[in-house]
């Protein structure tokens, strides 16, 4: 670490580090590479990409007319690597190290536009280089991911570059605590990580506690499968948060922060400590912050692979040093949590668009969304859609546009089937509904949930039940155990659906799960348990006929349910012999060119004849 | 001793004897004074150590000043923690939504397949353990497996033994140069 980086000591001083940060790069600079170094480009080879860059630019001598700077999250993580040349914003996708030479030579010196690299849309695939004509960019409202594929996640001086600090610099300066949370009040946020609870009102029951000592969390347990936006906001942006923690902090009356983040995100923690290290440094983080008399200090506490650890109280004894276990409420954290003092707990998102919200009035925030719902929200893209990636919209956006519009439909012209949201807390959105807006209401009355915000779309290939099934062994196995109905119930749910896929259920079955679904609901203890039955619940109420082909008919309509498939062997059969070298039980029989069949006694369907297949010859039905 | 009965070759240095409680003892001064040091502590001994072993609980329990039956109900809590020895390289199959529905599932069979190990497992000369995961976030290019620290996309099944293989040459490679 380098000695002696001036102190941030006053207002005057953020100022001054801001406006040096604006004009400095521009003197020799005439152009920057953003490479996007999120989690998605990093394991797509970023790195390389850089350090062929960096390479090239030597080797032409403009190491000081163009800069490279890693950037965190662009958004769509399935065409990476990624870039951004900065000064027209023409976006590059799928680089390869060995494109280095061209993109110096053709974008940088001669300055023309490399299509062979631009963002290809619709059926013609006509390139769009500049990323202000890209539907997928075209469509979103960045507020949490304002910075992500705009600044150096690893530099605090670009943050600041970018009016980072200056929403705490207000805070401290210019508002009260309570007017803080008033503006809170007025953006109308509310908590980004499931629930969707007001964060004004947790802010301002934890300042009205009782209490020297107070506590401010932030929860970076991303864990609902399907859900990592936490993650790249951590990676792309992390002193937004630091800075929504100490509007937060300086809002409620707290002194420490912990951030609770997922041992599964090395990345994510690597750039937090080094950001909290340089704010800490520069004397953003510490005691008598920018002069304000204010003081604050953050440490950051590794999970250690437990999901029930996302409900706030399981936090809590985790960072206590305890078993994960969830407590009861009352009392809540506002007013007795960490050690029992009053805490505020809220999710890496909502941290993050805290600054914009102080910085821009609650107006500014609320002018987005529902009437209910405000602000934008991010969401991530995944399973069998074209873009999957990051988005940010504002709430409220139909689901159907996010899914053609901003992620361009369904992978290999496929059809929808369903949009999983909520992760194991969530239910499934089916066709029928697909234009339903994305808002905390509009979702609880599909019996789904806004969640974290993970959408996983499937097509008609999954099947409904499986993801039932899937989702109540995940649940079960990170039920902590500590009540009944999650860790006998959830136990039982299981056992049932199991039997269904096995082609054993009888018709009975619904009317159990339902009824087991309802009592774990109603009392388990956290979160984990009254969300559990949610993914059953909601798949038996949109797709109850799957459920009956399996019980009544004992057939899987999808295909997956390997105990009730058939396999056949159509006439498209060469007589080629792969399935029946590949089949383990000896079920094929046939001679060379000659149709082959499958003796459905010996089959354990095993499904190898329907990979062996070149020729799409064997039929599971 | 552990549990799998084999400690020659390639197994973190020392597995055996105090070289736990040293460790301990060492780094254990700041921990005492922290809040809630007990989980920050495991991971560090099992950074260090690659897994949790009696030894380490004991030293743990005796360097906080906690009974050894809270240490040991924490660290069978949390998944992370790890009673035996583990591979040099720890292979997790992501099996959360978006890669269940992409066919991480065959991934894993293809995994077991080839290492001739079920989940939870390390094979017998100490390189790799198998385990899965709940999601680490790459659902946009699913399906991933994480190995360590280091995360490989969109993997199909006809890819795993040159993933492999590029480990087990990583490993040679390092072995030759006395490290």
């Amino acid at each position: 670490m380098k000695n002696s980086v001036p102190k941030i000591a006053t207002r005057a001083d953020l100022d001054r580090v801001r406006d040096a940060a604006r004009s400095a790069p521009d003197k020799d600079v005439r152009e920057k590479i953003l490479v996007c170094t999120g989690g998605g480009c990093m394991a797509a080879g970023a790195k390389a990409i850089k350090t062929a860059l960096t390479g090239e630019l030597k080797k032409q001598g403009l190491e000081k007319e163009v800069a490279l700077v890693e950037t965190g999250c662009l958004g769509p993580c399935v065409v990476g690597p990624v870039l951004v040349m900065s000064k027209e914003r023409v976006f590059y996708q799928g680089v390869a190290p060995a494109d280095a030479a061209e993109i110096v030579q053709e974008h940088i010196v001669k300055g023309r536009i490399i299509e062979r690299l631009a963002w290809k849309e619709g059926p013609h695939k006509t390139p769009l280089p500049l990323q202000a004509e890209i539907p997928f960019f075209k469509r979103q409202t960045k507020i949490v991911l304002r910075n992500c594929g705009v600044i150096d996640p690893n530099s605090i001086d670009d943050y600041i570059g970018h009016d980072g600090y200056q929403a705490v610099a207000q805070a401290l300066f210019s508002m009260t605590p309570e007017t803080v949370i008033e503006e809170m009040k007025k953006s109308g946020l509310r908590g980004r990580g499931g629930a969707g609870f007001p964060t004004h009102l947790k802010w301002a029951m934890a300042r009205k506690s009782p209490g020297e000592v107070k506590y401010i969390l932030c929860n970076a347990d991303e864990g609902d499968p399907g859900a990592f936006m936490d993650r790249s906001v951590l990676e792309g942006d992390p002193h937004a948060v630091i800075e929504g923690m100490l509007i937060g902090g300086y809002a409620i009356g707290a002194h420490q922060g912990y951030v609770y983040v997922r041992a599964e995100y090395p990345l994510a923690v690597e750039r937090l400590q080094r950001a909290i290290e340089a704010a800490s440094e520069r004397g953003l983080l510490g005691e008598n912050i920018l002069g304000s008399g204010f003081n604050f200090a953050l440490e950051i506490r590794k999970g250690s692979g437990a999901f029930v650890c996302g409900e706030e109280t399981a936090l809590m004894a985790s960072i206590e040093g305890n078993r994960g276990e969830p407590r009861p409420r009352p009392p809540y954290p506002a007013l007795k949590g960490l050690w029992r003092r009053p805490t505020v707990l809220n999710n890496v998102e909502t941290f993050a668009n805290v600054p914009f919200i102080i910085a821009r009035g609650g107006a500014a925030y609320s002018a987005l969304g529902t009437e209910r719902s405000k602000g934008s929200k991010v969401f991530a893209l995944a399973g069998a859609i074209t873009i999957s990636g990051l988005v940010e919209v504002p709430v409220g956006t139909p689901l159907e546009d996010l899914i053609y519009e901003i992620g361009g439909g369904i992978k290999g012209g496929r059809n929808f089937k369903a949009a999983q949201i909520g992760g194991p807390s969530g239910g499934c959105i089916p066709r029928e509904h697909i234009a339903v807006p994305l808002d905390y209401e509009s979702l609880n009355a599909l019996g789904a949930i806004m969640g974290s915000g993970g959408l996983v779309v499937m097509d008609e290939s999954a099947c409904m039940v499986d993801v039932a099934r899937f989702f109540m062994e995940f649940v079960q196995e990170e039920s902590c155990g500590k009540c009944v109905p999650c860790r006998e119930g959830t136990k039982r749910m299981l056992d049932i659906l199991n039997k269904i896929c096995a082609g054993d259920g009888c018709p009975e079955d619904l009317a159990l799960l339902q009824e087991l679904g309802g009592q774990i609901k109603a009392a388990s203890l956290c979160g984990l348990g009254q969300t559990a039955p949610n993914p059953v619940l909601s798949t038996m109420r949109h797709f109850r006929d799957e459920y009956e082909a399996h019980i009544v008919h004992k057939r899987c309509p999808a295909g997956v349910c390997a105990a009730l498939l058939v396999y056949s062997i159509t006439d498209a059969c060469t007589g080629c012999g792969a399935c029946k070298r590949a089949c383990p039980s000896a079920a094929i029989a046939g001679s060379a060119k000659v149709k082959h069949i499958i003796d459905p006694a010996l089959c354990i369907r095993c499904g190898a004849c329907f990979k062996a297949c070149k020729f799409g010859a064997v039929l599971k039905a | 001793m552990n549990p799998h009965g084999k400690t020659e070759n390639a197994l973190p240095e020392v597995l055996t004897g105090n070289s736990e409680a040293e460790f301990i003892t060492s780094i254990i001064a700041p921990y005492r004074d922290m809040p809630g040091a007990l989980i920050p502590l495991l991971q560090a001994v099992q950074q260090k150590f690659g897994y949790l072993s009696d030894n380490a609980l004991r030293s743990v329990s005796d360097g906080l000043g906690l009974p050894l039956a809270k240490v040991f109900g924490v660290v069978t809590f949390y998944s992370f923690f790890s009673r035996v020895p583990r591979g040099k390289f720890l292979i997790r199959v992501c099996l959360g939504t978006a890669c269940y529905v992409l066919g991480a599932a065959d991934v894993l069979d293809c995994l077991q397949k080839e290492l001739e190990i079920g989940v939870g497992q390390t094979t017998s000369d100490g390189i790799f353990t198998l385990d899965v995961g709940r999601c680490f976030g790459a659902c946009g290019l699913a399906p991933v497996i994480m190995i360590n620290d280091t995360v490989h996309q969109q993997v199909r099944p006809s890819q795993v033994p040159k993933i492999l293989a590029g480990y087990r040459k990583s490993l040679l490679s390092a072995l030759e140069n006395g490290q």
